[in-house]
């Protein structure tokens, strides 16, 4: 187990590197400079700028610099956002990102296994049908429209939560709702076609001659075995719901960090682009990292062999 | 009334499909007593596995469904028995051992836990006590470091180890009827001799009756005190193991004991070659009218395609479904060649396993 860990351990930092290295070079591939776009500065000082940033020194040796700095976990200054850090930037904003994709992982993982569940065993039958349809249209109807439809019905007609900003819990659960609708229905979708196999299953029927009670095969023999091969998308998906919540934010005014994100591409913002790019990097090699480790728990199937 | 442990009448089992319904049962009759084993043989589809999963009623309804006929057990209904009500039979007074133990076994379960599970449901135990009886029953079932099995996941055991894991389940709670769907087809030939084995001194050490379903005439050899032959979803043939094996009189029941391979045949260097029924079992959806074996049988006459044999006495217990039994009917004497070694041969000393 341990020399599975070391390997893993040692693929994950190649890979981050590979997404440190690919990304650096492509961002410096892109047409023009950071200071480009900026119309009050004069073509003097945007030189003078490039020479204080080092822009104007051979790629490679920005790379070097660049690799650096990462090794001691430093991602730079930005150059939009004057003195200061990348490091400090996330250290205040991604906590809220954080906390937004948190509570909607949270709310959609138990809702979108138990909606499943429910169609599974429902089948064809009236609350199946409705699950369904929910389904279908949480995955295909886009965030916007179902935040706009949340502001509309929630916070103007009925007044129940503020419309927009982030100052304290309540401002939360619009967010979080439509951030994990979307995330709700693709589950509840997946659950139940996982259950549906489960239950033609034949040790299902072992089960049921032994005499068990039905509850008792669906939590003991059916609901783990749905959930096995669900498991790897639980890592991916906390990563891409931290990414959904920048269209979120974006909407319901939230001082996140998905705004950073978008604004530092568009406007060459390298340290900045670089160094999100790496953090969410790391971030969902860890979070794949932990979920294989948790796979050969929950699966003795594939469980290394020592 | 009933005197039997088992005795099903008339049952019907229809499943219901979007193409419309499947007669995989269609009438079919036959009792068990305590402590004896009843082969019921026929070939893939014929409804076997549908008549002894719908008498534990483990088939899910919707789409089956019992059209008609009674099972009674111990003189009990079990037909109109709720699902809720069936759990206090299963694993208690019947139980099953399926024919695919590699997936009949839960792969993400401990094998023991798996024992105990029913142990504990139907014996009212504590878990200390279970494992200690779910031990013992792997010792029973001759596995060997029973403690160490109990710990193990079923993918980590050998095919014949996994159906010894399946029958020690089947007989925790020791149940009057145990039903082994196929239970050896998985297995090579030394592992079946020794599963049929285990079966056979379970059978002796606990009085346990046994339904075996099978389309392996080398098994049925071995195990059973009386045989039925299905066909179509009908008994065609049913009587001792001695009067199918040495008497057959069902011209469905000479194809299959003729489709047999021997040992005495493949040292006379292959005189006669291994027979095959012709054509294939009529489709389900619409049964034909008259004799379901009429199209492939060699003895057809003009009455079994108008008319389905009632059933005919050929001896006291010994029932075919057979116009040639009719008095009217030409005498017909039964093939010789291949069914003339089995005959030759007592029925224990055939080990050969049908192909397929």
């Amino acid at each position: 187990m341990g020399k599975y860990i070391f390997r893993r351990l040692v693929i994950s930092i190649i890979t981050i590197w590979l997404i440190a290295t690919c990304s650096f070079f492509l961002l410096h591939m892109l047409p023009g400079n950071p200071f480009a776009t900026d119309q009050i500065l004069s073509q003097d000082m945007i030189d003078q700028l490039m020479d204080y940033y080092g822009l104007n020194e051979p790629l490679w040796k920005q790379y070097l610099t660049f690799m650096g700095n990462l090794l001691h976990g430093d991602f730079g200054t930005s150059y939009k956002y004057a003195g200061q850090s990348v490091n400090g930037i996330i250290a205040q904003k991604f906590p809220i990102s954080a906390q937004l994709g948190l509570q909607a992982y949270l709310l959609s993982l138990p809702l979108g296994i138990l909606f499943g569940i429910i169609a599974a065993r429902k089948r064809g039958k009236a609350i199946d049908y409705g699950l369904v349809a929910f389904a279908v249209l949480g995955v295909s109807v886009p965030v916007f429209i179902v935040a706009a439809l949340l502001q509309y019905v929630f916070a103007i007609k009925l007044q129940w939560f503020p419309v927009a900003q982030w100052k304290s819990f309540s401002y939360t659960i619009l967010p979080t709702l439509t951030l994990a609708i979307g995330s709700i229905a693709g589950r509840t979708r997946t659950m139940r076609t996982l259950m549906l196999e489960v239950i033609s299953e034949d040790y299902v029927k072992t089960a049921k001659a032994k005499g068990l009670s039905s509850a008792q095969i669906v939590w003991s023999h059916q609901i783990r075995n749905a959930i096995i091969p669900m498991i790897p998308n639980l890592g991916l998906e906390i990563v891409s719901i931290l990414m959904g919540s920048f269209v979120v934010e974006q909407i319901f005014a939230i001082p996140g960090i998905g705004a950073y994100f978008v604004n530092s591409v568009t406007g060459l913002d390298y340290t900045m682009t670089l160094g999100l790019t790496v953090f969410f990097g790391v971030f969902v090699v860890g979070a794949n990292f932990i979920i294989d480790l948790i796979y050969g728990l929950v699966d003795p199937r594939i469980r290394v062999v020592k | 009334m009933s005197e039997h442990l088992l005795e099903v009448r008339d049952l019907a089992v229809s499943f219901d499909t979007y193409a419309g319904e499947v007669q995989a049962v269609r009438g079919i009759s036959f009792y068990l007593d305590k402590g004896e084993t009843l082969s019921i043989v026929g070939e893939s589809g014929c409804g076997k596995s549908v008549s002894i999963q719908t008498i534990m009623k483990l088939l899910p309804s919707p789409p089956s469904r019992i059209k008609s006929g009674s099972i009674l057990y111990r003189g009990e209904e079990l037909v109109t028995k709720t699902d809720k009500e069936m759990e206090s039979y299963r694993g208690k007074e019947f139980s099953m051992v399926f024919q695919d133990s590699m997936t009949s076994l839960n792969p993400t379960m401990r094998v023991g836990r798996q024992l105990c599970e029913g142990i504990i449901k139907h014996q009212k135990v504590s878990r200390e006590k279970a494992k200690e009886i779910a031990i013992d029953m792997l010792r029973q079932v001759g596995l060997p470091n029973p403690e160490k099995t109990y710990m193990r996941y079923p993918h980590s055991l050998s095919g014949g180890m996994q159906q010894r894991v399946m029958i020690a389940i089947a007989i925790a709670c020791n149940p009057q009827i145990l039903f082994a769907d196929e239970p050896t087809t998985a297995l090579d030939v030394t592992m079946q001799a020794q599963i049929l084995d285990l079966m056979n001194g379970l059978k002796k050490r606990l009085g346990t009756a046994i339904i075996l379903i099978t389309h392996d005439l080398g098994v049925v050899a071995q195990m059973a005190d009386r045989i039925s032959v299905m066909y179509a979803g009908k008994i065609v043939e049913s009587g001792t193991a001695d009067e199918i094996f040495y008497n057959p009189r069902h011209p469905y029941t000479w194809g299959l004991l003729g489709s047999m391979p021997s040992v005495e045949q493949s040292s006379r260097a292959a005189k006669s070659e291994l027979l095959s029924i012709p054509g294939t079992p009529p489709d389900l959806f619409a049964p034909p009218k008259g004799c379901a074996f009429a199209a492939r049988c060699n003895y057809c006459m003009g009455a079994c395609l108008k008319e389905d044999a009632p059933e005919f006495k050929a001896d006291d217990g010994h029932m075919v479904r057979c116009w040639l039994m009719d008095e009217r009917a030409p005498k017909v004497t039964p093939p010789v060649g291949k069914y003339a070694a089995v005959t030759g041969s007592a029925p224990a000393q055939i080990p050969a396993k049908e192909e397929g």
